[in-house]
Formats: structure tokens, sequence, C-alpha cells
């Protein structure tokens, strides 16, 4: 029996890791921290979890124990938010190469500077490219769905490759909302015992993590890192069909709503697509073709599979919620930009920057964006590809 | 159990021959003889920070190491250990693991003093049942002999070059055997070669075998970046302690124990000058520096005897 209750996104997630029920956790709070380690602890405290928790002196550290551990042999979590994240980058990219399935909790929040506290991308964006898994939630209930795949998902043999469960912070974070738990046992039975193959722990084995690598095997270990990254598209969609029989609840990809006769289109990661499908909705009432796709697996990106989705739409947005600094478009806008035209696909496209640093988003301000992509009907110009949406210029 | 040099000696190597460290080097002789205190039948888990070791030690896909091993980074060697042990006792609760697992981690004085020294500090703190072990070469030798904060003042290093307006490295050395002392863990040893490792070997055992953290601060000569006679290494070694440059000591339990006074205190010349990175000093005129540094040697080696009353 599913379990009704209301919890915010931070104590959603904190109660799928108790579910979870890991080996170790580590985890620091930087500013902007989480709440997450601070339920887990409690549970730890009580007994409710049998896991150790590394009370580590910053969130490089986590990382680093993190590695350890899960190269010991224990499936392994830690939580953070924004700069801890960044402070993380180099050892991401470490975690990742030895083929560890270590989870992280994010939620997402602005990197510095100026300081802030608020909801963006930029943290997971940053850490895009360090050959992690990285799965977006809309809200509350998708980050605890999320949660309890994520193992699944890494831990496969054919993927090993750590993953990055990611909420907007403070939208999906603190805000409260309904949610549907599952039973403790269901995800426990769900989830499964963490078995791998070797590890350092294992009695009477030794195994050896991190070499230095000439010239000569570089290359290769790259290319088999990318085959394990890859392999979690499927891999992905696999264990959603699971999750489905235990929770009626269904995951792809990518969520379509009202895509397949769009004309005008919206690609969103995160809480804001919520906002955008209620738009969406109010200019249907109006006659008008509008959808979204919403992102749900960032990395591996599925390029070809959204580049299908968008086949038939005339006008899309790409709406990334983080400033890339490559004086062109955000990471998402280079991303579709790219798979549609691999595809030969070409509809007039706009990327729009948003919602940085916690900056409203509106029905009012996506509606905009929809007005925006009716001009270059209109007009039949594109203008500027590349837009700030709600900003004092 | 008593020690005996014999037995010591008979175990069965845990690095095997035929890794890429330089002949002569400190660092090799270190890890050997620090891995004998071991006791037999126990596995460990040897966590090892981006160094000369590392490098030389563990190159794909070859690997010198008999026991599990990993490099994680440079600057995280305490961090990545204690995961390691807390993944340990994670384990052993669930009875995954059966045997008995010790957790040593290497890091040069660049790994440990500097880039490492947060990631360290925290692992002590938090009691990890694991030793760190230092091996002090005093400067960054895998990189290109650059200065560390355990390089001692006026050696002349690639990044504190010898020239017409400098004496080498400005600065005096920390000393991190009492840092980590002041974090109060059961257990802190500062050692070197000297005689028949008989220092090396318990301190290693006893800091292996307390309960809870321990840090062992080795002495461990780069005959590349010193600039000695190679096969002289224990010459210098048991010079630096009869200089009293590198006092042989303990911290149990928070009592400082001096292992070793010397019968004659040497002037610090006798270490300094079989060192070419010191080879400034002996130019006419350059006697004060020599001055400075054995007034700081002196200043420190009678902080530790009063530590120790």
């Amino acid at each position: 029996m599913a379990i009704r209750d209301r919890l915010s996104g931070n104590e959603a997630v904190a109660n799928a890791m108790r579910q979870i029920n890991p080996d170790v956790m580590a985890a620091y709070p930087i500013t902007p921290s989480t709440e997450i380690p601070q339920y887990f602890t409690t549970f730890v405290s009580n007994g409710q979890v049998d896991t150790e928790f590394i009370p580590v002196e910053s969130e490089h550290s986590a990382m680093s124990a993190c590695i350890g551990s899960e190269a010991a042999g224990a499936r392994t979590i830690t939580a953070t938010s924004s700069c801890g994240l960044a402070l993380m980058w180099e050892v991401l990219n470490v975690a990742a190469s030895d083929r560890l399935p270590i989870c992280v909790a994010l939620v997402n929040r602005a990197l510095s500077g100026p300081i802030n506290i608020n909801c963006d991308h930029s943290d997971a964006m940053g850490a895009r490219n360090t050959g992690w898994i990285q799965v977006f939630s809309e809200n509350n209930q998708e980050a605890y769905d999320n949660m309890v795949m994520a193992y699944r998902i890494a831990e496969h043999p054919s993927v090993m490759t750590p993953i990055m469960v990611c909420q907007d912070g403070f939208i999906t974070s603190h805000a409260v909302e309904n949610i549907e738990l599952l039973e403790d046992k269901v995800v426990k039975d769900f989830v499964g015992e963490y078995e791998p193959e070797h590890y350092l722990l294992k009695d009477n084995e030794s195994i050896a993590y991190g070499p230095y690598a000439v010239t000569n095997y570089v290359m290769e270990a790259r290319r088999a890192q990318l085959e394990g990254l890859r392999n979690a598209k499927q891999v992905a969609l696999d264990v959603a069909r699971e999750f489905e029989q235990i929770s009626g609840r269904s995951y792809g990809l990518f969520e379509e709503y009202r895509l397949e006769d769009a004309d005008f289109a919206m690609v969103i990661i995160g809480s804001a697509a919520g906002t955008a499908k209620d738009t969406v909705d109010l200019l249907r009432d109006k006659g008008i073709k509008a959808g979204i796709l919403k992102i749900r697996l960032f990395r591996p990106f599925p390029a070809e599979e959204i580049a299908e989705a968008l086949k038939g739409v005339k006008y899309l947005a790409i709406m990334d919620r983080c400033e890339d600094f490559n004086g062109n478009c955000g990471p998402l806008g280079a991303e579709v930009r790219s798979a549609l035209y691999n595809k030969n696909y070409f509809p007039k496209t706009i990327n729009y920057c948003y919602g940085l640093g916690g900056r409203d988003v509106t029905v009012d301000s996506l509606t905009s964006v929809f007005d925006d992509l009716r001009k270059i009907e209109e007009t039949g110009e594109v203008g500027d590809v590349y837009r700030y949406l709600s900003v004092r210029e | 159990m008593a020690y005996n040099l014999k037995q010591t000696l008979n175990k069965e190597e845990r690095l095997s021959p035929g890794h890429r460290m330089c002949s002569g080097c400190g660092a090799t002789i270190g890890v050997r003889n620090v891995l004998r205190g071991l006791h037999e039948g126990d596995e460990a888990v040897i966590t090892c920070a981006t160094s000369c070791l590392e490098v030389s030690s563990y190159m794909y896909p070859y690997t010198a190491w008999k026991d599990s091993f990993i490099h994680d980074a440079f600057e995280n060697a305490g961090a990545t250990c204690g995961g390691v042990e807390a993944a340990y006792r994670a384990l052993r609760k669930k009875g995954k693991v059966k045997n008995t697992h010790k957790f040593i981690a290497f890091g040069g004085d660049g790994g440990t003093y500097d880039i490492g020294f947060q990631s360290l500090s925290g692992a002590m703190e938090r009691n990890h049942d694991m030793v760190y072990v230092c091996y002090d070469n005093e400067a960054y030798m895998n990189t290109g002999i650059q200065r560390s904060s355990a390089t001692p003042m006026y050696a002349d290093t690639t990044t504190t070059p010898v020239g017409s307006v400098s004496e080498g490295k400005p600065q005096n050395r920390k000393d991190l055997a009492q840092v980590i002392a002041a974090h109060n863990i059961p257990y802190v040893a500062q050692t070197t070669f000297v005689k028949n490792f008989r220092d090396l070997h318990v301190k290693s055992e006893k800091a292996i075998y307390t309960p809870g953290a321990a840090f062992l601060n080795v002495l461990a000569p780069c005959p590349r970046g010193w600039r000695y006679n190679t096969p002289d290494i224990l010459d210098i070694c048991q010079l630096a302690v009869d200089t009293c440059f590198w006092p042989l000591f303990e911290v149990i339990e928070g009592e400082w124990i001096v292992n070793y006074t010397p019968k004659k205190k040497l002037p610090i010349e006798d270490f300094l000058r079989p060192q070419g990175r010191f080879k400034h000093l002996f130019k006419p005129g350059k006697e004060h520096l020599i001055a400075d540094i054995q007034d700081e040697v002196d200043r420190r080696w009678d902080d530790l005897l009063k530590r120790a009353k």
C-alpha cells in the first residue's frame, strides 16, 4: 500500500535514502547546504538505518570519502548543492573513471558569485561532463522516485557509473507537497543488495584502483567509460518499467506534454516544467498548438530520441536555467540544436537563459516565450537566437 | 609481542620489486619497512596520495602492491582512507567482510603538509582507525623539486632557487608531527632510517595496531632533490637525528616521549654539508645563514625536551 504524505523535496529524498539504507554516507554542509544530511543523520541517530555517517570537513572530502567507501565495496551516498558540487568537481571525474556507482542527491542552486542560495542549474550543468549520469526531477514525487531508481541504474553491470539525482533548490527542496511513498519493504526489495564483483575489502583478494596510465591506455579507458554511460539510457528505461509495476508511475528519458501535434514547443528542465505545462494548457484553450518536452535524463543525453520527439515542431524555445558563458547559448540549447542538426530537423529555434539565482518563472513569463515564437511565425525572422528572460537591461 | 629484528625482516615483502622508483629512494625504503609492521595474515588497504610513490608503483596495467590499493587524487588521501575504513565498519556489521583489514595511507610532504592538509586534519579529528604515513622528503620531488612547507630554510629548490638576491627558501619548515599531535589522536610518531630500523618497525606496528587514528612522519631522503651521494642515505638519516634536525619521538595519548638523545649533539653543518641543496651555505661569508638554521634546530630541540619532561 502506498503511503500518502506531505513532504518537502529534501524530506522526500531523505526518506528514499532511509528506505535504501546505504552502507555509508559522507556529507558536508557548504553554503548553501541542503537539509538532506540533517534529516538522514536523524535516521542514523535513531537506529532507523545501518549507515555509517562520515561527517567530513568539506565537500571535496565528502566525494573523496565516497570514492574510498564505494571502492571498498560499500553502497555509498552523499548530498550536496551549488558550490559543494563545484568543490567536488576534480574527484567527480575520478569517481566516474573508477566506475564507482556512487549516488549524489543534488539540490540545484546557483554557483557563486554573487553568492546566492536559490535555484538555478549552474551547479549540475557545471558538472555535466564529468562522466556522471544526471537525472532531473520536476517535483517532490519525481525526486523521490528518481532516488529510488538511482542505484538500479548506476549499479547495473553494464553501467557501473555514478549518478546524480537533481531537484530544484527551494522550489522543490523546501516546498511541501503531497507525495506518495512506497512501503519500506517494497523499496528494499526493488533496490536489492549491492553485490560488486571486486572491491578493496573483499576477503582474500586484492584489487588496485586509480592507476597512473600512460598515453597508450587513456583513450581506451575513456572509450570504455563512455560505453558504460551510454548503456545507462536503456537501463534507465528498463528500471522505469519495473518501477511502474510497483508504483503505477511511469517514466521515460523525457516527458512529452501535448507535444504530439505541437507547432510551438519548449524544451525545459526541472520545476519550471510544471509552470510550462500550465502555460501550454492556457495556450491550447486559445487554440494555439503548444507543447513541452521536459528533460529527465540529461546525461547521457538522449539526442536521437529528443530529435524524433521534436520532429514535427516548427518553432522551438530551449530553456536554460544556467549561463554557460560560451557567448552563444546555454548547455541545453547546444545539445538540443546539435541533436536536431544531426537528424536534419530545422525548426526555427531560440534559446533562453532564465530563472538564475531563483528569479521567478511564471505563467506570464513563459507565455511571453511562446509569444516570441508566434512573432517568429508572423515575421519569418528568428532574430536574436540567445535571449535572457525576465531580466532588467 | 617483543620486537625481533630477524622475524621482522623475514616477513614477506608487501611491495614487490619491479616498481619504477629511483634507486636508493627513501620513500620505497619507508614503505617496505612500514608494511613490516603488519601482522602476517592481516590484510591491508593502502591509500596513496598522488606522488612519486603512486605514479611509480601503480602504472597501468601493473601494480607493485600485494595488498588492495587505492589512489584517488593528490589532496585527499586522508578522506579517501577514512571512506575505506568507514566501509569496513559497515560491511563488518553486515557480515560481508570477515577477515581483519588494516588501513594505511601514504603521502609525500606535498600531499600531506600542504595540499592534503585539510583532508588529513579531518581524518585525524574523526579518529578513523587508520595510519597516515608521511614520507617526508622535504619538497615536491614528483613534479620537479619545488619547495613545500616541509622544505628546510635556505634549501635550494626549483621554486626557491639560489640566486644573486636569494639564499634559497626564506621560511622555516612546518612542524607537522606537532600539529597532528595537537589533534589529540591516540598515537603520533616521528622516525627515520637509523641503525637496524628498529625505531621505524616498532613505531609502524604501534601505529597500525593502536585503535583509532595514528600519524607517522618518516624522514625519507631523496637523492635527486637533496643531491647527496645516493648510497649514503643511512649516514644522512643518522646525521639528521644526531644533529637533532630530525628528532625521534612519540606522542602516546598526549604524552611526549623522546626516543633518542644523541650522546654528542653534532653541529647542523654535518647534516647540511653532504647535500647539494645546501652547497651555497658553505661559501665564505654565509656562516650567519648556517647559524640561523642552528638556532632554529636548537630552539625546537629544547622545546621538544620540555614537552617530553
